[in-house]
């Protein structure tokens, strides 16, 4: 175990940003905090980088209590996420920052900070860019200049602030590949804040959901896909329908979960007509109305094209629900 | 690597651009060449104008007379600290009002402004009065053996007051601008406060710094109503340039007063142009987006 926090609690004026938050991260694991915008994941990630104070709980950073420790004297290294690169120093006055600032006892010589900047810039892939600004280089560039300056004090922990962000599509999609194969080959525990579910479940060992200042659920990709421990969860996660429930719980099916047939089987299938086809790429989803319900479900085929192929609007089907998710409403658990 | 691409460099004026997208560019420039002729050269002109009525060895002998030379010194001199001060202090002044929040903090914002606002002859006496021997100030200073009242420090008390809000009103904005988060980003990367002003904040603002300090050593030089009363006026040792020049004018040797005026301005515009081109050669390096 590397680091826990217990208990955390933030307020900004009369907002509540975080309620009773604990979290475990353990040694050498990706970890991240996924949820929508307010609710209170980067806080939690300012509040172990030391960014930020708590005004409650207490925060255990190998072994020591860091409730109070600067961030200076934390060893994190923090990529914030408009990357804050120094825009009056070259590439390679910002990666060789945190190496020349160090105390006179400690500080490498001249020479080894430069092999140390060159080593580091191969490993992010930007050799040749030393001279540059960072007004001069892409986003995706200065990502990278981002990590490598974060990177140089060897920190205990790397911390990364919906690195993503503000990067376009195929970029990003590269970037998330990228830093995961990077994490691998480091081994250096990475926890990150995103809102984006793809890439949370795409490259973190462990996710941890949080909604409304507190933590929903913390688990693997698969865990808390298939097995969300909330409403809020099962909705925020991937594509969700809605069922029609009576009572206080909520219901919910993902488009995969549901069988298009022809005839009817049982009891078990639901009548309902077909009211759009919809090829995306491989994928094919129809958009089918239930008897008796007002919104259409959506249905994802198995089968792609061809599946889609032998669908028209306006049909007949009969829907089979393979597994159904139901929530009391209100209930909280798995944090 | 598709993310190995590089930025396009910034486009290269409208030089290159068939139709010029901004409107009305001819007029705009005609109106500010126009202005700026009717406005500033033309009353420079008439100054070197008069000037040339003068010979050379009477021009120079009346620009390099032991007195004139004296009231350079004092104005360039007392300028320069004054101008030095207030890059410091009102460095201070501006970092207090953006980043600390405090009771109070409109009002000490607009007393910056004061400076500007108060008629100058009114800031003279109320600094004589303060510095003088019995005044509020100078009668602690007295004893210590500084007299300010009558001196080239008072001379330098009253720039100094005058010049304040013009490094304050030119730093405060960038530093409001200046996101908390390069600095954040220092001290999480293991730099101590002083290593994050200088190394961080100090380049970002430097050129600020530079215009607010040239503003207000322009300022200095031609400040006249403030230090009148402050600086005693005596001859070879607390007389401002632009005070021999109003002497000269009360003398009705006007072709001598505005000989000295045309070396103040050619100073005055060799240094402002000189701070122009140091601030331009060190924000031009990375301010490119």
């Amino acid at each position: 175990m590397s680091i826990e926090a217990k208990q955390i609690v933030k307020r900004f004026g009369g907002f509540t940003a975080l309620d009773g938050v604990s979290v475990r991260i353990e040694t050498g694991e990706l970890m991240a905090l996924l949820g929508p915008s307010g609710s209170g994941k980067t806080t939690l990630l300012r509040i172990i980088a030391g960014l930020e104070g708590a005004d409650a709980g207490t925060l255990d950073f190998f072994g020591q209590d860091a409730t109070r420790l600067a961030i200076r004297d934390r060893q994190v290294g923090f990529v914030f996420q408009h990357y804050a690169l120094f825009r009056h120093m070259t590439i390679f006055h910002n990666v060789a920052f945190g190496l020349q600032v160090r105390p006179r006892g400690t500080r490498p010589d001249k020479a080894a900070i430069r092999d140390k900047v060159r080593e580091l810039l191969r490993l992010v892939q930007l050799e040749g860019l030393e001279d540059r600004y960072p007004a001069q280089i892409s986003g995706g560039q200065r990502q990278r200049v981002a990590l490598a300056r974060a990177l140089a004090i060897e920190p205990r922990v790397l911390l990364l602030d919906e690195p993503f962000g503000a990067l376009d599509a195929k970029v990003r999609k590269e970037l998330r590949r990228w830093i995961r194969k990077l994490h691998d080959d480091l081994g250096i525990t990475t926890v990150f804040v995103t809102h984006d579910q793809e890439e949370a479940l795409e490259i973190a060992d462990r996710v941890v959901v949080m909604n409304k200042a507190r933590i929903e659920q913390i688990g693997t990709p698969a865990e808390v896909y298939n097995h969300p421990a909330s409403a809020f969860v099962c909705g925020f996660l991937g594509d969700v329908n809605v069922l029609p429930t009576t009572g206080s719980v909520s219901a919910f099916i993902r488009p995969h979960d549901i069988d298009v047939l022809k005839a009817p089987d049982g009891a078990e299938s639901k009548a309902g007509v077909v009211k759009s086809v919809r090829a995306v790429g491989a994928a094919v989803r129809l958009g089918v109305l239930l008897d008796g319900s007002a919104e259409p479900l959506e249905v994802a085929l198995p089968g792609g094209q061809q599946d889609g192929a032998a669908f028209r609007p306006g049909e007949g089907v009969f829907l089979r629900f393979r597994r159904t998710q139901t929530f009391a409403d209100g209930a909280r658990n798995g944090s | 690597m598709a993310i190995d691409s590089i930025i396009p460099p910034a486009v290269p004026g409208a030089a290159s651009a068939p139709r010029r997208v901004l409107p009305g560019f001819g007029l705009s420039l005609g109106y500010t060449v126009f202005y700026l002729v009717l406005i500033v050269l033309v009353p420079l002109s008439a100054t070197l104008a008069k000037t040339a009525t003068l010979s050379w060895p009477r021009f120079w002998s009346a620009v390099t007379s032991a007195r004139v030379l004296a009231s350079y010194r004092l104005s360039f001199g007392a300028s320069l600290c004054g101008a030095l001060i207030n890059a410091v202090f009102g460095l201070v002044v501006a970092w207090t009002l953006v980043r600390c929040r405090f009771p109070g903090r409109r009002l000490v914002d607009s007393l910056v402004d004061l400076p500007f606002a108060l008629p100058t002859a009114v800031a003279g006496i109320a600094l004589t009065s303060l510095y003088a021997s019995n005044g509020w100030i100078g009668q602690w200073l007295e004893p210590l053996g500084i007299r300010a009242a009558y001196t080239p420090l008072g001379v330098t008390i009253a720039l100094t007051f005058i010049g304040l809000p013009f490094v304050v009103r030119t730093v405060q904005p960038i530093l409001e601008d200046l996101d908390t988060q390069f600095e954040q980003a220092a001290r999480s990367l293991g730099a101590s406060r002083w290593q994050t002003f200088r190394r961080v904040v100090f380049p970002e603002i430097w050129p600020a710094l530079l215009t607010g300090f040239a503003l207000a050593f322009a300022r200095g030089l031609g400040e006249y109503g403030s230090v009148v009363f402050i600086s005693g006026n005596m001859p070879m040792r607390t007389e401002i340039t632009p005070l021999l020049i109003i002497t000269k004018l009360e003398q009705y040797d006007y072709a001598g007063a505005t000989a000295i005026a045309v070396v103040m301005l050619a100073a005055s515009f060799s240094l402002l142009l000189l701070i122009n081109l140091l601030q331009r050669w060190t924000s031009s390096r990375h301010v490119l987006v």
